[in-house]
């Protein structure tokens, strides 16, 4: 038997212009309907003594009916000659913006319904801007409500041509715009008699004729990853990158790299269950594979071909936004995005203009962007993310900002910006312009006490015994006569145990408090020590410059996931406690107390 | 350039997929609802997809005890010969007062709400004892685990009733199970819910898209092992939903393999009438299900 088809169509558009009739129409002219539905619907509309409607079969919901409007967004099956469809019903008024979108970024297709008698209203302009915004390329446009206006040409093509004149603003061109009736079920499974001038197609042809996108195996490879799994304790030693192709394609043998780490490898199989290990996988499909070296990577990461073109990497893009939070998107506040499986904060940098989407006016000198706005804006994460412009891989191209538990707005990337200008050096210029210096010279403390002062952070993965290090080195250090102290509140904060939003905010707010805090105690002199679980590159590397113009000395414990020139001593998980701790005395004697004479020149 | 075509099934299958290993990197305390019937059974098969042969988080049973007996025995048949964290919840205080409808003491729906949405809600607060298949034993011992799951994954379809209707993949619930369906978060492309305030928890829905033909589809092209009780097995009867005895009746068919029932369900018998009609609560709760729903009815 041939595999049917399927497609995701959103039905939206001005509250109250019909969109639940058309699909109760479509939904009874295709024989979708369970047995009995729709007599049980009109059984019930008989005892309540009011009039039925091809409405209320969708309107499953007890509050609903009552409130005669959709609120969220539902789902209905139903199937043509051609393939099957998921109607996707949007809720029109813009209280329930947010239930409107969900539906319609679900959708592949989208049909926009105008009262005939109503005319365009501000919510059919802006569910037209945001199917543009949201990247839905077949749209049909139903002038509803015909029969109110006596099937009259000359009202339809009124509102066809202004309202064709408005999508041609926003680079939108409806297949079709057809007159219908829903109530009347005129030209939606069948041509309509009662308009005989009307030469297109029937609402359910219409629907027919819209291609479906094909999978997007042309382009270069994406692979954001969602986990790496190894599940030792199954007795399963694969170590498994996971994700979903989103374009392109991967094969067994295929060079690849990771992004933003950039860190490379070499596909050595592609894993699977319940069926043999294929070699080659494709755009859409769930994955998994492995590589030939150890690369540890978070999740988030984009896996790219090396042999394709890369991703952009960087802190800084400008991006169009619409936003749906409660509170109002303001600068300087840190949010979470979430680009692909990426995790990272961002802020608000710039607001470059605000639109009001019912009426495609543009208002400059916004300084916050409130609920149902769409911007265009300068983001900037507060470390790299790997993205293309959605022009190029919409899948790579397109986020949401997470505010306080929720997600509140929803963006698209125009452009990377590349720029030295970053939120680490501003803050460390912010930080110079406020700070009055001490007369007293790094020099003459170091001649004073003995040494040279210096951050020993101690890095590694989880649970291997550097806070027991760490005090031990304090310890000795002491004993020796060193201004050394151990900074321990790090750890218990950054452990990540609470929920990820915490997580991934928490540990770049942490990163920045133990870089500001390291920078007070090495520039009065000292050798503080410290300890942090599981920091990535450039994590470290944003603790370092914090504490800039002091030396930082890398110790690593257990398994090394850092490039070689980041970290100064590696050591063994199950290192003894003393010989380590030995290994790290003659690194901070070597580099920070031998030498010290020659300032007593 | 070499093609491969996705069709309909592969599709739902590498979105589900997606949706788990999303919810297995973003939940801590994750669980996985496995109610024996076709569909949860669909959805621990998926897992096994996702996790390449694993099920790294605990699958949730709850027995109201008028479960039909062959359900258990073949809820521990393949807990064993898959090894399963198996995790079972009863209400054992209204068993034991007979505060049940079979008992003949309360309605139907109160009936549900006690044996079901009662404990499964203590259940996953882990306020009530939680049975582990001890694997060694063969036995369920009371596990010592009591922390809250935060995260439910469950086998609810949006064509099975109204109100699963506009379920979101990622539900949010709060701290009594509530379910507010007039102010759900957004959904855009596949970014989901995972943040979630202390004391709320997510119910996971990763089979949102498929309807009961598209299971019976993927059974039938996975050879998913399902419970028997599903065929006819010679008296012309056969069930189209599992739940307690007292109250799914049969359906009258004589499709004794899977293959039969996907013809029964495309183009014969079943094509057109309500997979649900043989659940008596549903005509009680006025047909939507939406009264057991708000209160944390799966």
């Amino acid at each position: 038997m041939k595999k049917r088809e399927q497609m995701n169509v959103v039905i939206v558009g001005h509250v109250d212009h019909g969109k639940s009739t058309v699909i109760g129409r479509l939904l009874a002219d295709t024989g979708a309907l369970p047995e009995g539905k729709l007599e049980a619907v009109k059984a019930n509309c008989e005892r309540n003594a009011k009039p039925f409607e091809y409405a209320f079969l969708l309107d499953a919901l007890k509050d609903e009916q009552s409130q005669g409007i959709t609120i969220d967004t539902a789902r209905c099956f139903f199937k043509s000659a051609a393939r099957d469809y998921i109607i996707i019903d949007a809720p029109g008024h813009i209280e329930f913006l947010k239930n409107m979108v969900t539906g319609a970024a679900r959708a592949e297709a989208a049909i926009l319904v105008i009262d005939a008698h109503e005319g365009i209203r501000e919510n059919s302009k802006r569910h037209g801007y945001m199917m543009s915004f949201l990247g839905i390329k077949n749209i049909t446009v139903c002038v509803n409500k015909m029969d109110l206006v006596d099937y009259s040409e000359k009202k339809f093509l009124a509102i066809k041509d202004e309202f064709t004149r408005f999508l041609e603003e926003i680079k939108v061109t409806p297949e079709h715009v057809i007159p219908i009736s829903a109530r009347e079920g005129e030209n939606i499974a069948e041509l309509s008699d009662k308009m005989p001038w009307y030469k297109g197609a029937d609402l359910l042809r219409a629907l027919d004729s819209f291609r479906k996108a094909a999978p997007r195996h042309a382009l270069p490879f994406r692979f954001p990853l969602q986990d790496v799994y190894k599940f030792t304790a199954q007795g399963d030693d694969r170590r498994i990158f996971a994700g979903r192709i989103e374009t392109g394609s991967v094969k067994v043998g295929d060079e690849v790299v990771f992004m933003p780490s950039q860190k490379r490898s070499q596909v050595t199989s592609l894993e699977a269950f319940n069926r043999p290990k294929p070699t080659e996988a494709f755009a859409g499909e769930s994955a998994g594979f492995c590589v030939d070296t150890q690369v540890y990577v978070r999740p988030g990461e984009v896996v790219c071909k090396v042999s394709e073109r890369s991703p952009h990497i960087s802190t800084k893009f400008k991006a169009n936004i619409f936003w749906m939070g409660k509170q109002p998107l303001v600068k300087g506040k840190t949010y979470k995005l979430k680009v692909a499986t990426q995790q990272v904060p961002v802020v608000l940098r710039e607001i470059i203009s605000v639109l009001d989407a019912s009426e495609l006016s543009s208002i400059s000198n916004k300084e916050v962007i409130d609920r149902h706005d769409v911007a265009e804006c300068v983001l900037e994460t507060l470390k790299p993310v790997a993205f293309d412009e959605v022009t190029s891989i919409p899948e790579t191209g397109r986020f949401v900002i997470v505010d306080n538990y929720e997600i509140s707005g929803g963006g698209i990337i125009l452009s990377p910006i590349f720029d030295e200008q970053s939120m680490i050096k501003d803050q460390l210029k912010e930080r110079d312009l406020q700070w009055e210096r001490s007369d007293i010279s790094p020099e003459q403390r170091a001649q004073r006490y003995g040494h040279r002062s210096a951050l020993v952070v101690i890095v590694g993965p989880a649970e291997t015994g550097k806070v027991k290090i760490a005090k031990k080195l304090e310890q000795e250090l002491f004993t020796a006569g060193q201004n050394a102290y151990f900074l321990g509140i790090a750890n218990a904060t950054l452990r990540g145990e609470d929920n990820s939003n915490d997580r991934i905010l928490n540990k770049m707010r942490h990163i920045r408090q133990l870089g500001e805090l390291s920078h007070l105690f090495t520039d009065a002199g000292m050798v503080l020590i410290a300890t942090i679980s599981d920091v990535d590159e450039h994590e470290l590397k944003t603790l370092k410059s914090l504490n800039l113009p002091h030396k930082t000395l890398t110790v690593n414990v257990g398994e090394n996931r850092f490039a070689s020139e980041q970290v100064d001593l590696g050591l063994a998980e199950n290192d003894d406690t003393a010989l380590a701790v030995q290994k790290i005395m003659e690194m901070v004697k070597r580099e920070v107390i031998t030498g010290t004479d020659e300032f007593m020149i | 350039m070499k093609e491969r075509t996705i069709d309909k099934l592969d599709a739902l299958e590498a979105q589900s997929v997606y949706i788990l290993r999303e919810a297995y990197r973003e939940f801590k305390n994750l669980a996985m609802l496995w109610s024996i019937g076709k569909d949860s059974t669909v959805l621990l098969w998926l897992a096994r997809k996702a996790f390449f042969g694993h099920v790294p988080f605990p699958l949730v049973h709850i027995d109201t005890s008028f479960k039909i007996p062959a359900m258990i025995a073949y809820r521990d048949k393949l807990a064993r010969d898959w090894k399963l964290n198996m995790v079972v919840g009863q209400n054992k205080a209204a068993l034991e007062a007979k505060r049940t409808f079979p008992a003949g003491a309360i309605d139907r729906i109160s009936c549900c709400k006690a044996l079901k949405t009662e404990a499964l809600k203590h259940t996953l607060a882990g306020d009530w004892p939680r049975m582990r298949l001890n694997h060694q034993t063969g036995q369920y011992e009371v596990d010592k685990n009591t922390e809250p799951y935060t995260g439910v994954i469950v086998g609810a379809r949006a064509d099975e009733e109204g109100s699963r209707s506009k379920e979101r993949y990622f539900s949010p619930r709060d701290r009594n199970n509530d379910w507010d369906v007039g102010d759900q978060p957004p959904e855009l492309w596949n970014q989901f819910k995972t943040d979630f305030a202390p004391g709320t928890h997510l119910r996971i829905h990763p089979l949102l898209d498929w309807t009961e033909l598209n299971i019976w589809e993927y059974i039938e092209r996975e050879h998913i092992p399902i419970i028997d009780l599903y065929f006819d097995q010679g008296d012309g009867q056969r069930y189209r939903s599992l739940g307690c005895y007292p109250c799914t009746t049969p359906v009258e068919s004589t499709a004794k393999s899977v293959t039969e029932i996907v013809e029964e369900l495309r183009s014969g018998k079943f094509a057109n009438i309500a997979e649900r009609s043989g659940r008596a609560q549903d005509k009680d709760d006025g047909g939507g299900l939406e009264t057991l729903r708000r209160d944390g009815y799966m």
